[in-house]
Formats: structure tokens, C-alpha cells, sequence
């Protein structure tokens, strides 16, 4: 520290930081949209980075999340402690629900295939979502180390247009996990491979009451 | 290490290199261009992320202490290594204390700049790297040449080979019959590295931002291993520099934006993780902070060289370089290649060995770089500010004492003649005399120069010495039709 300070000989004593001038003259939104159009917008995002997204009303989402992971033939699944009991309502018995405790380690996570969560907030300019670690969502390793992730997003009140709008809902105590399509590396002569080490498939369901009849 | 001309001149000859080179950073180049076309407040998101760093740095003591009680409020233990040796060894005697042999590591610049793979490796510690280009380069026993894409300089053919040669040394074989699609090889690297992820204790990390406000840190990737290395082990150790910290939360507005468009030209990188201190049941029981200066102070304490520490090391300046385009990364001597390394490796390491004093010169000046830098550092005004210390020496800080460096060896010459260029311009009429001289006996002049000045004319034409020089011919012509002119009129 005392040699930080001798590197700063030439900044006046007195100065304090904030008197660093800092213009925020950028936007803190891209355009001017309305909910639904964010909506519309996240989904192309998401898609664009190879998300899978689905459209459903509320009363139609067990019956989605059951053919979602039948689709996937998973025969266990990760629930988070605090995930809407009636989201995985339609699933059968025979798929294992495996509950997100202490006590889990990831030997036990990489044998099992999906995983269910919802979210903390979607930034339409970008196609992400952030996780929070809040109760429906779980602890980070359980969207981590399964290969299939159904990321539930409520709209429109989950979904903001940009990242400033992001971080002000955002406690920045919480482990946060920002998920914008699914793990992908370009590192083989910049080709895009999805899934090195993170789920193979991100599966985005957008449900609200809005997207009645538009799945 | 050699200079940056003789290892350019090496890697130059290799035309595979260069051809994938070219594919890949005129790839990026291109990408980047779009994403960056979508934001149309690019060029104020690029003012306020220089601002906010520039604030950061003026006031670099006051924000790393608060980022120190932020830390240690969160649950976590701070470290600070005045250089590589220290950050070592207090990372070593970190893992020792854990009882481990092995770690899992996140891609890291700062852990590649203090060379610490090799260290724990003399303290008996294999440290994996889980970053599919990064464990690239480790199975082939070779050195990052790109900030981004480390591995940049390999094809899928030699992957192939370093895969199916090397993994079972390692750990889990690549599979029978691995072919070169880079899919194949993706899969291959999720098997091998899987098992290091399941049983990790420990695992080692860089990280992009660290907020001063909050104590968080926050970790910007693609292929989830980050966040494997992150989440998974019992004890995480973050080295960082001491650069890398942000004022507040609200700055990561500001960044998020502006490194995954300038960097691999998307949107938003698949997945950006932050923690501060430690979470109960989610993630790490134990974090530990380790602060690196290791030239960074020095580098402060040079009030143009300052701004090289703004770097949020996106490689978008690297992707643009002419000159790294036909060199390749290695010829840089550095964790740090192309343009950036060109200043910021001298700066952190002092101009005193060949291959430091040559990198100033790595470059043709365009200002490509300087254009694309998303938090506008100047790196051509840099650039020219260090040749100058090269040639002439002068103060400047090393190892936090200020000193006055001497000039760099091996530019004796070109110091001679810079003084002799000076006081030739000091001095008009010998200036002409000599021009008129160099005129006249203009076809006896060689085309090639004898002696110590041999090697720089082996790549050079020498300029032809004109019959008439400029100041006879301007006497000559306007000098007297302006006389001219004034009578007729």
C-alpha cells in the first residue's frame, strides 16, 4: 500500500476520488420498447445464442416442464428447496427428484441429468439470465453440473431491457450466475461447440399471462 | 528470452502459423465490429469505462483498502504480493495448508504472468488447467500466444494429436479413435476434465473485476469450467492485480457491456459468475484474495505508462495488429502479446533485458489498436513514450523506488545518431553543407550500410539520396518565383 501511494506523488492530497470526473452520458437502455416487445426481444437473444425457448400461459407450464424433460429422457432431476411445488406436478414418479442440500457433491450432481430452476432477472439486450442462488433457483453447482437446465423466466416482471437495469435489481451479496446461452467455447479455430463443461442444453420457458395462446 | 525481432523472425517463416492467424483474427475482427455496431453509445460506454478506471487508479490506495474490508467483512482472507515470488509463495503455502497435491485452475493472465504452475510444481502441486485452450497448451508443453484464445496458434489436426499423445499422462485417455472435429475434441476435453472438476478441493482463479464497494469479484467466461473451479472446491484462491478493482457495483454496467463485444464480439459471454467472501453451503467453505502488484506500482507511478493499467484485457488490440497478425503471440516473450503486452510487459518488467527493451518497437504505430481499445488507452502515445526510455533512459520507478534508469544496451547507435540528428537540426548551415555534400557524391553511396549498421539495412532499402535537396529545391523554385510573382503582379 505504501508503494501505491509513493506511485501517486503526482495526484494533489487533497483531491478526493470523487472529484475524478466520471460523464455517464451512455444509455441506460438501447431503444424504447414495450413489455412485450422486451419479451419478444429476449426470446431472439436467447435464441440467438442457441437457447431453446418455449412460450407458455401458467396453467399450461407442468405439462411443458413433463414433456421437456420426457423429451430429454431424464430420469432424475434437480429441484431447488423453494420451486413452485405445482411447476413439477406433471412430471411422472419415475423421474427422480433429487432436492438441492448441503449434502449433495457433485459425484452425486453428475448423476443426474436436468435440472429445474427459475430465475432472479432476464436482460432482454442480451439474452441473459441471472440466477441469484435465491430458493427457487438453488445453490450455482446444481445449474452447473447437469447437462440439461429449464430456466423458468416469469414475464414480463422478470424481464428488463439492458444490463444497468440488470445490476439495480441485483444484491450484489448473492452469488450471482449470469447464464446467456448454453456453455460454449470457440477455441478450436474459432469454431462454436456447445457444452464443454457447462449444461449442454439451456432450455428458457417464458410464462406469464401474456403468453397465452403463443406458445 | 530473444528480442522481438529475432523471434518475429522465426515466427514469421511459419506459414501456418500465419494462415491461422489471419483467419483468426480477421474472424474476431469482423465479429467484434457488429457487436460493437449494435450499442450506438459505444464511444460514451468507452469514455466512462476509461473515466471510471482512470478515478480508480488516481485513487488506487483508497479503493483497495476498502475492497480489503469488504472482503474480510464478506468471509474472506486478503493477501498481498509485491511480486511474482511473493504471490507464489503465499498461493503454494495456501494450498500446502489445505493438504492438497492437486488444484483446478481458472484461466488466469495474472497466474500466467507470475509463472505459477511452475512453482507449485517444484512444491510437488500439479495445477490443472481447465480451460479447454489452456489445457491445450498445457498437454502440448507449450506457451499461451493469444489473451483470448490461447491456443490460437494450433490447428485442429495438431489438437488431435496433443489429445490422443498426451491426456493419459494426465488423467482420463482421450477416447479410441478421436477424430479432429472440433466437436469431438470439445467432448473429449468435458471427459477428461470432468473428473479433476468432481474431486477438486481446491481451485485457483483470476478475475476480470473486483468491486471496492461490495468485495465482490466477478469472473467472465464461456465454457462453464470457471465456474466449475468457482463453485465446486472447498477453498478458492483468487490472484489478481491490484488494477483490476472498480469502484462500485453500478460500475459493472459500464464493463459488462464493453468487454464481451470488444472481446469475443458477443453479446454477453455465456456465463459471468461474481461472489463476495464466502456463501453459506453454496460454493467455497474457505476464499482467499491474493493482491498482485509485481510492476504494477511502477507502472502507476509513470504518469503516461499509467493508462496501459485501465487494460480490462479483451485482446481486441491483438485481433487488429498488423503486426501481431504475422508474428504470432510467442514473439512477444510474455503473458501478454500484441499490442498491449508491447507496453505493458516493459512497464511491468522494466526495459532492462533484450527481449523488454525490443517490444516497444513490436509495433508500426497505425493506431488500429487505439481505435478498437474499449477503454481508450493510447497505446501508440505509450509505445513512442518507452522507446524513449529505451534510447534515452530517465527517471522512472522500479520495484517501487524511484530511480533514473540508464539507457537500454544495444541501442548505442541509434542514441548516437538521434543526438547527432540533433545537432545537425540545431545547426542550419551544417545541415546544408552536408546535404549538399550527400547530393554530390550522391552515386558513390551504397545500397547496403558496412558495419554495426549492416543488420538494419538487411531488411531495408536504403533511401536514395535525391540529386537536390528540399531546401535548395525550395530555395530554387518558390524562393524565387514568389519573387517572381510579387513583381508581376
Amino acid at each position: 500500500m505504501a508503494r501505491v501511494r509513493r506511485a501517486l506523488t503526482d495526484v494533489p492530497r487533497a483531491e478526493t476520488p470523487d472529484e475524478v470526473p466520471v460523464e455517464r452520458a451512455y444509455h441506460r437502455v438501447h431503444g424504447d420498447r414495450t413489455a412485450a416487445e422486451s419479451v419478444d426481444l429476449l426470446a431472439e437473444h436467447l435464441a440467438d445464442y442457441r437457447a431453446i425457448v418455449h412460450r407458455v400461459d401458467a396453467p399450461s407450464l407442468p405439462a411443458l416442464i413433463a414433456r421437456l424433460l420426457a423429451d430429454r429422457g431424464a430420469t432424475g432431476v434437480a429441484v431447488p428447496p423453494g420451486l413452485p411445488a405445482s411447476w413439477l406436478s406433471a412430471v411422472p414418479d419415475s423421474v427422480r427428484r433429487v432436492p438441492d442440500t448441503a449434502e449433495l457433491t457433485p459425484h452425486d450432481l453428475d448423476a443426474v441429468s436436468s435440472v429445474v430452476t427459475a430465475c432472479a432477472v432476464a436482460v432482454a439486450e442480451t439474452g441473459t439470465v441471472v440466477l441469484d442462488a435465491a430458493p427457487d433457483q438453488g445453490r450455482r453447482r446444481i445449474t452447473l453440473v447437469p447437462d440439461h437446465h429449464v430456466c423458468v423466466i416469469r414475464v414480463p416482471d422478470q424481464v428488463v431491457d439492458s444490463v444497468p437495469q440488470a445490476l439495480e435489481r441485483l444484491d450484489p451479496t448473492r452469488p450471482l450466475t449470469w447464464i446467456s446461452g448454453p456453455s460454449a467455447t470457440s477455441d478450436i479455430e474459432l469454431d462454436r461447440v456447445e457444452g464443454v463443461h457447462g449444461p449442454r442444453t439451456l432450455e428458457v420457458i417464458l410464462t406469464g399471462p401474456e403468453t397465452a395462446g403463443r406458445s | 528470452m530473444p528480442s522481438f525481432p529475432r523471434a518475429a523472425d522465426a515466427s514469421t517463416r511459419n506459414t501456418q502459423l500465419r494462415a491461422n492467424l489471419r483467419h483468426a483474427t480477421h474472424t474476431i475482427r469482423a465479429k467484434r465490429a457488429t457487436a460493437v455496431a449494435e450499442l450506438d453509445d459505444w464511444s460514451r460506454l468507452r469514455a466512462a469505462g476509461a473515466a471510471i478506471k482512470d478515478r480508480t487508479l488516481r485513487h488506487l490506495d483508497h479503493y483497495l483498502e476498502r475492497l480489503e474490508s469488504a472482503v474480510t467483512a464478506a468471509g474472506g482472507h486478503v493477501h498481498w504480493a509485491a511480486d511474482a515470488e511473493e504471490a507464489n509463495r503465499i498461493v503454494t503455502e495456501l494450498v500446502q495448508a489445505t493438504g492438497e497435491r492437486e488444484v483446478v485452475k481458472v484461466k488466469s493472465m495474472a497466474t500466467q504472468e507470475i509463472g505459477l504452475n511452475s512453482a507449485l510444481a517444484t512444491a510437488g502441486i500439479t495445477a490443472y488447467e481447465t480451460d479447454l485452450a489452456e489445457l491445450i497448451v498445457q498437454l502440448g508443453d507449450d506457451l499461451p500466444s493469444h489473451i483470448l484464445v490461447p491456443a490460437i496458434h494450433r490447428n485442429r489436426g495438431e489438437i488431435r494429436d496433443i489429445f490422443a499423445e498426451r491426456m493419459a499422462q494426465w488423467g482420463r485417455p482421450a477416447p479410441e479413435g478421436l477424430t479432429d472435429a472440433p466437436a469431438d475434441l470439445a467432448e473429449a476435453a468435458r471427459l477428461h476434465l470432468r473428473e479433476k472438476f468432481l474431486n477438486a478441493k481446491v481451485g485457483i482463479s483470476g478475475a476480470n473485476f473486483m468491486v471496492a464497494e461490495t468485495g465482490t469479484l466477478v469472473v467472465v467466461e464461456s465454457e462453464g469450467n470457471g465456474r466449475m473451479c468457482l463453485t465446486l472446491p472447498e477453498t478458492l484462491i483468487s490472484v489478481v492485480g491490484i488494477e483490476k478493482v472498480v469502484p462500485t457495483f453500478q460500475d459493472l454496467e459500464v464493463f459488462l457491456q464493453l468487454l464481451p463485444r470488444s472481446s469475443t464480439a458477443e453479446r454477453m459471454n455465456p456465463y459471468t459468475s461474481t461472489w463476495t467472501g464466502t456463501t453459506d453451503e453454496d460454493g467455497p467453505r474457505a476464499f482467499h484474495l491474493v493482491l498482485l502488484d509485481n510492476g504494477r506500482t511502477d507502472t502507476l507511478a509513470d504518469t503516461v505508462g499509467r493508462q496501459a493499467l485501465r487494460c480490462i484485457r479483451c485482446s481486441a488490440c491483438l485481433n487488429v495488429c498488423p503486426v501481431y497478425e504475422r508474428a504470432g503471440g510467442h514473439a512477444y516473450g510474455s503473458a501478454y502479446p500484441g499490442p498491449i503486452g508491447a507496453i505493458l510487459t516493459p512497464q511491468l518488467r522494466g526495459t532492462g533485458s533484450e527481449v523488454d527493451a525490443s517490444l516497444p518497437y513490436a509495433s508500426s504505430l497505425c493506431g488500429a489498436c487505439y481505435e478498437v481499445c474499449p477503454v481508450a488507452i493510447d497505446i501508440p502515445e505509450v509505445l513512442v513514450h518507452l522507446r524513449e526510455r529505451v534510447v534515452e533512459g530517465g527517471p522512472a520507478s522500479v520495484r517501487g523506488t524511484r530511480t533514473v534508469i540508464k539507457p537500454a544496451k544495444g541501442h548505442a547507435a541509434e542514441r548516437a545518431a538521434m543526438r547527432a540528428a540533433r545537432w545537425t537540426l540545431d545547426h542550419p548551415r551544417v545541415l546544408r553543407t552536408g546535404q549538399r555534400l550527400a547530393s554530390r557524391t550522391r552515386r558513390f553511396h551504397p545500397r547496403r550500410l558496412p558495419g554495426p549498421g549492416r543488420a538494419w539495412s538487411d531488411t531495408r532499402e536504403l533511401p536514395r539520396v535525391p540529386e537536390e535537396s528540399f531546401r535548395d529545391w525550395w530555395q530554387r523554385t518558390r524562393g524565387e518565383s514568389r519573387t517572381e510573382g510579387r513583381k508581376t503582379t
